[in-house]
């Protein structure tokens, strides 16, 4: 499986160290799976102009193909004026209609401030669900003093990403076979 | 304008067309991929046994991109017109927006006088636009580019002197066009992508529609066409003048599940590389239903679902795409064979007004 975690902001560091966690989860607890982190403080991506996603260049087509190539995406946002990041929401807009189909999708949050839990629901998830993803329902949701100079100092906080780790690669397994049981009704 | 300005003869029944878009994909079933080269000399092939068949259309689109092979359809329309003598020669479609309208008339009035009066001309603005960059346009000028070379191809059908002066071309001042059609004018239509949005635009420029469907509903491709007369209406035209033209995927083979089976990869593998994703299983098998637009099965399913649509749309041509993703050319042939001895004769009988 092609596993890609896409750190969503080019602002600040909470959100590149909840990746970062769950990199090092999921290469302990599934070591045969193909696992890429994308951080868009470490790409210089285009905004979105209206082309189809492979006829973009350099860091821009690296991101966008290597998201359709994933069987399986955890976004990691921050919250940023109770929304989304534009970095983010960009990338999405480089996406084709559809664009996440027959993909897992997993949500990390990382915000100031506890008034912000339900951005991901009611932003997030929409964005997701017309893309056509198969979201993880239950997200992580970390705060500010979760964090403590580059690391995850709340234990639950941990706890919490491995679980959505776990159910991340469930999904996905159980989806494939839906997949199949789906496809084997047609004998085309 | 009526039916006859763009040489259709209501009598006569539905008519209907072969495209293709020049793809250049493997075969899913043998993984083989034939050359260019051959690729194109088939297209006029497929051309020729469609003329044998009685089809009443062959028509070719431009595309500027990997995995195609008609990046200059005219000059391949120019070929078919040769080899053929009466089957109608059209482009599906032509992009006006990132060509000069002076040679786009040039090309196809001298294909409509090597073919003896059957060249047409349908001017689309590109799905896939990668062109734009590569012919140095601005796909910010998306829009304005089509409305303003789309006028002026109209301009320089209806006055063989022109005087014009827009934004995205120097100014033709008294310019004399030339060759002229056989008949004085070229029939031009409008592509359109499927939403009432871009139907309406046909009818703002006074102008046929010809609508791309590639599966769903009939009635869901309705809503366009009907937004289409009603605004040209609106505009003081009478829409029953206009004929209207819908495009979309037909495979037949001699059982609906055969159908389904061998198109299938074609269109799937076809489209993750053309438009880098594939086509759901789910969508495609719906496809098979009466009423879904996508004409997919037996001869006798295809028949009853073309009359369906034409039911539907009251439209005036059909024009199918069966040769998409690596289709072989004896299957092509097998499908002309369907289309010419079972699929035509039927269509015809109940569609004809005389």
């Amino acid at each position: 499986m092609k596993i890609t975690l896409l750190s969503g902001s080019t602002v600040g560091t909470k959100t590149r160290t909840a990746m970062n966690y769950t990199k090092n989860i999921l290469e302990e607890k599934y070591p045969g799976e193909e696992v890429t982190l994308l951080d868009l403080a470490e790409f210089d991506v285009d905004f979105s102009d209206g082309r189809d996603f492979r006829e973009y260049h350099g860091d821009t087509k690296t991101v966008t193909e290597t998201i359709m190539e994933s069987d399986v995406i955890f976004i990691g946002t921050p919250i940023f004026q109770a929304s989304i990041p534009g970095s983010l929401k960009n990338v999405f807009d480089l996406l084709p209609q559809n664009g996440l189909r027959d993909k897992i999708a997993g949500i990390l949050v990382t915000a100031g401030s506890s008034k912000h839990y339900l951005i991901a629901e009611t932003q997030l998830k929409p964005i997701l669900a017309y893309m056509k993803a198969q979201i993880v329902q239950t997200y992580t949701f970390m705060e500010e003093r979760d964090f403590y100079r580059k690391e995850i100092v709340n234990e639950d906080a941990v706890f919490r990403i491995e679980r959505l780790v776990e159910d991340a690669i469930v999904l996905a397994e159980t989806y494939k076979n839906i997949k199949r049981l789906k496809e084997e009704q047609y004998d085309f | 304008m009526s039916f006859k300005d763009y040489r259709i003869d209501e009598n006569e029944g539905l008519e209907f067309g072969l495209y293709t878009l020049g793809d250049h994909l493997e075969n899913p079933h043998t993984g083989k991929t034939i050359s260019a080269q051959q690729r194109l000399k088939e297209i006029i092939e497929m051309s020729k046994l469609a003329e044998e068949a009685g089809i009443d259309v062959v028509s070719v689109g431009e595309s500027h991109q990997d995995h195609f092979t008609t990046q200059a359809h005219s000059v391949l329309l120019s070929a078919i017109a040769q080899a053929t003598e009466q089957i109608k020669v059209s482009s599906s479609s032509t992009i006006i927006s990132t060509s000069d309208p002076v040679r786009v008339f040039e090309d196809f009035a001298t294909i409509d006088l090597i073919s003896d009066g059957r060249a047409e001309v349908v001017a689309g603005r590109a799905s896939r636009v990668g062109l734009y960059e590569l012919l140095g346009y601005d796909l910010r000028d998306y829009e304005e580019l089509f409305e303003e070379k789309f006028e002026l191809l109209l301009k320089i059908n209806q006055e063989e002197r022109v005087n014009w002066e827009g934004k995205f071309r120097k100014p033709l001042r008294d310019a004399h066009i030339l060759p002229r059609p056989k008949n004085g004018q070229l029939p031009i239509w409008r592509a359109v992508g499927g939403t009432p949005a871009s139907a309406i635009k046909a009818a703002y420029q006074g102008v046929p529609m010809y609508q791309a469907m590639l599966g769903g509903p009939a009635s869901v491709f309705k809503q366009p066409i009907d937004a289409y007369r009603e605004t040209l209406g609106h505009l003081g035209y009478d829409s029953a003048a206009f004929p209207v033209a819908t495009a979309g995927f037909f495979y037949a083979a001699e059982t609906t599940q055969q159908a389904l089976k061998e198109y299938y990869p074609h269109i799937n593998e076809g489209m993750k590389l053309t438009n880098g994703r594939g086509f759901p299983k789910q969508a495609f098998a719906q496809g098979a239903h009466l009423k879904n637009v996508m004409n997919v099965g037996s001869p006798q399913e295809i028949i009853e679902k073309i009359l369906y649509q034409h039911e539907t749309f009251n439209h005036q041509r059909y024009i199918a795409q069966m040769d998409f993703g690596g289709v072989p050319f004896d299957k092509i042939m097998k499908n002309i064979e369907l289309i010419g001895q079972e699929i035509l004769p039927a269509v015809k009988k109940y569609t004809a007004k005389k």
